[in-house]
């Protein structure tokens, strides 16, 4: 039954309905929204599932032998092996936490402080999140390990040659984005991680960008640690994935301690338990990731094949619509790109086509989108981006550019 | 109402086209780079005070948005031969204007640079706004750089 609807295109018009914030107007012009790179909007069945949960549902987890906590701990634990079957893991190897940035962060003080001294080498690229570099700076700084950088070329790809040559035996650990937020670029990541590797390194795969848009299975990219946000994938914010291989978090000691994480504690010395449970201290958020697990199921509903040949229609769209612009110069023209559309207009600022596009109830992001590296790479301080889901339209992207001939008019 | 008559309105896009005062400045007795971490826009405000505390030059240098460089622009332009008080002064009454807090007299005392109060409806541009006034008055302070944080 999957299989036959996999094959039917996808109906926009449906799942509009399903997203009640895009029936809303901004400045009196529908609402345009093309930031999804920065978020997901909800659909229905994530806020009507989280509603339901907290209204009678709602108890504290992995505590209570009463019968509301049994069952609040069967659902989270449900949607753990929901979210760990999503990405190809095993439910123990999937760690909640606040985020995509404290998943990384939680590695690089974890695993990083254990494992990293003076002379090795952590590898990051020229196009990474400052989310995953400045915890690698950071534990770098602690540790006397250096931080090395994989440049990108002109079209936003990653050099793998030079990423061949700065691998070495001092290599410990490579931190590199699956999808770009700024260029869009998807980076090929098994190659990444195999080469890695083949030098004993462990690798950690940035996945915020990649997991609204495509099939992602950890055990074929093989990489150690898989990170992710559950807001860009349409579920709520404050709530993040950790994916680890068993045996390397089982290697590493906790990062946050406190109640939940410990085996035995005695004023002498404590135990802990074993992961997932011993990186997640304290009450976790349960109703969140009770959306989260509906947000995955929803998700597959809808279907990721499906997902990515419409979002690819809607990038190739885009670009070609967009080219016409006067001025126009796209930051990230690598082949095989995700949804998003990076660009500056001639000298125009981009937080004035922000506020431009606004007027008309177009959201995009104009900014350094935290790759301040990545915008000196292109020699621009900033760039405007609009990053499409499978719930835009054609429509939406005319609205865009409509909106962009009239900037050119009014600024130059 | 329109981006183009409540914010961006002729005179603003004309300072941002071409900004007065745009250049460094040799022998300027106060300096000052200002960096706003939100949106990685830098100026930097150059004066020359004389010895009794008048402005007697001013000028900007730097890249930004158009409301950041025509308010630099503007700013300098109605700095020259103020008092250091005055142009102090000048600062809280625009940073009140562009807040939607200003009074009559704060709105009397910017004169032209009123033309900004149409930024209180953007809260998001306020520090575009403020960064040359900021920087300015931080040069006043005798710092090397500062940030609108």
């Amino acid at each position: 039954m999957s299989v036959i609807m996999e094959k039917e295109a996808l109906d926009v018009k449906k799942i509009r309905a399903g997203f009640p914030e895009l029936l809303r107007s901004v400045n009196a012009y529908p609402l345009v929204y093309l930031d999804n790179a920065a978020t997901g909007l909800k659909p229905s069945a994530v806020i009507e599932r989280m509603r339901a949960f907290d209204m009678l549902e709602y108890a504290t987890v992995r505590r209570g032998s009463y019968k509301i906590g049994e069952e609040a701990t069967e659902q989270f634990e449900l949607a753990r092996a929901d979210v760990a079957r999503f990405i190809n893991a095993n439910p123990g190897e999937v760690v909640f936490t606040s985020g995509a940035t404290q998943s990384i962060n939680l590695v690089a003080s974890s695993w990083g402080r254990k494992f990293l001294k003076e002379g090795d080498e952590v590898l990051v690229s020229a196009m990474e999140h400052h989310a995953n570099i400045v915890p690698w700076q950071m534990v770098c700084a602690e540790t006397g390990a250096k931080l090395r950088v994989i440049p990108v070329d002109d079209t936003g790809e990653l050099v793998m040659d030079e990423y061949a040559r700065l691998l070495g035996p001092r290599t410990k650990i490579v931190a590199v984005t699956h999808v770009s937020n700024v260029l869009g670029t998807v980076n090929p990541v098994r190659d990444i991680t195999a080469m890695a590797h083949g030098e004993g390194a462990r690798v950690l795969i940035d996945g915020a960008q990649a997991i609204p848009h495509m099939k992602v299975d950890v055990r074929g990219i093989d990489c150690d640690f898989y990170v992710f946000s559950s807001h860009k994938l349409y579920g709520p914010t404050g709530l993040g994935v950790l994916y680890g291989k068993a045996d390397v978090l089982e290697s590493m000691p906790p990062y946050v301690t406190g109640g939940d994480m410990i085996e035995r504690v005695t004023f002498e010395k404590t135990t802990f338990r074993k992961a997932p449970a011993r990186f997640e201290a304290g009450t976790p958020p349960v109703t969140q990731v009770i959306g989260l697990g509906e947000a995955v199921r929803y998700i597959q509903r809808v279907g990721l094949g499906r997902i990515e040949e419409y979002e690819r229609e809607l990038l190739e769209y885009g670009e070609r619509t967009l080219s016409a612009i006067p001025g126009i110069r796209f930051i990230g023209t690598a082949p095989g790109k995700a949804s998003i559309i990076s660009f500056t207009l001639g000298d125009i600022h981009p937080h004035d086509i922000v506020t431009a596009l606004d007027h008309h109830g177009v959201a995009v992001r104009g900014g350094h989108h935290c790759a301040q590296p990545l915008m000196d790479r292109f020699g621009v301080p900033a760039t405007v981006r609009a990053s499409f889901a499978f719930y835009n339209t054609f429509a939406d992207i005319a609205t865009l550019a409509e909106g962009l001939r009239e900037v050119v008019e009014v600024f130059s | 109402m329109s981006y183009k008559t409540d914010l961006y309105q002729q005179v603003i896009l004309d300072h941002n086209k071409k900004p007065r005062n745009f250049h460094t400045m040799e022998g300027a007795t106060h300096s000052c780079e200002g960096y706003n971490p939100l949106c990685g826009d830098r100026l930097t405000v150059y004066m020359k005070l004389d010895p009794a505390g008048v402005i007697d030059d001013v000028s900007f240098t730097g890249s930004g948005c158009a409301i950041s460089k025509s308010s630099a622009s503007m700013m300098t332009s109605n700095l020259k031969g103020k008092t250091e008080a005055q142009a102090r002064e000048m600062f809280g009454s625009f940073r009140k204007m562009v807040t939607g807090e200003a009074e009559n007299s704060d709105e009397e005392r910017l004169g032209k640079l009123s033309i900004f109060s149409g930024v209180r409806e953007y809260p998001s541009r306020v520090k575009c706004a403020t960064l040359a006034w900021h920087t300015m008055a931080s040069a006043l302070d005798g710092s090397g750089s500062t940030t609108t944080d």
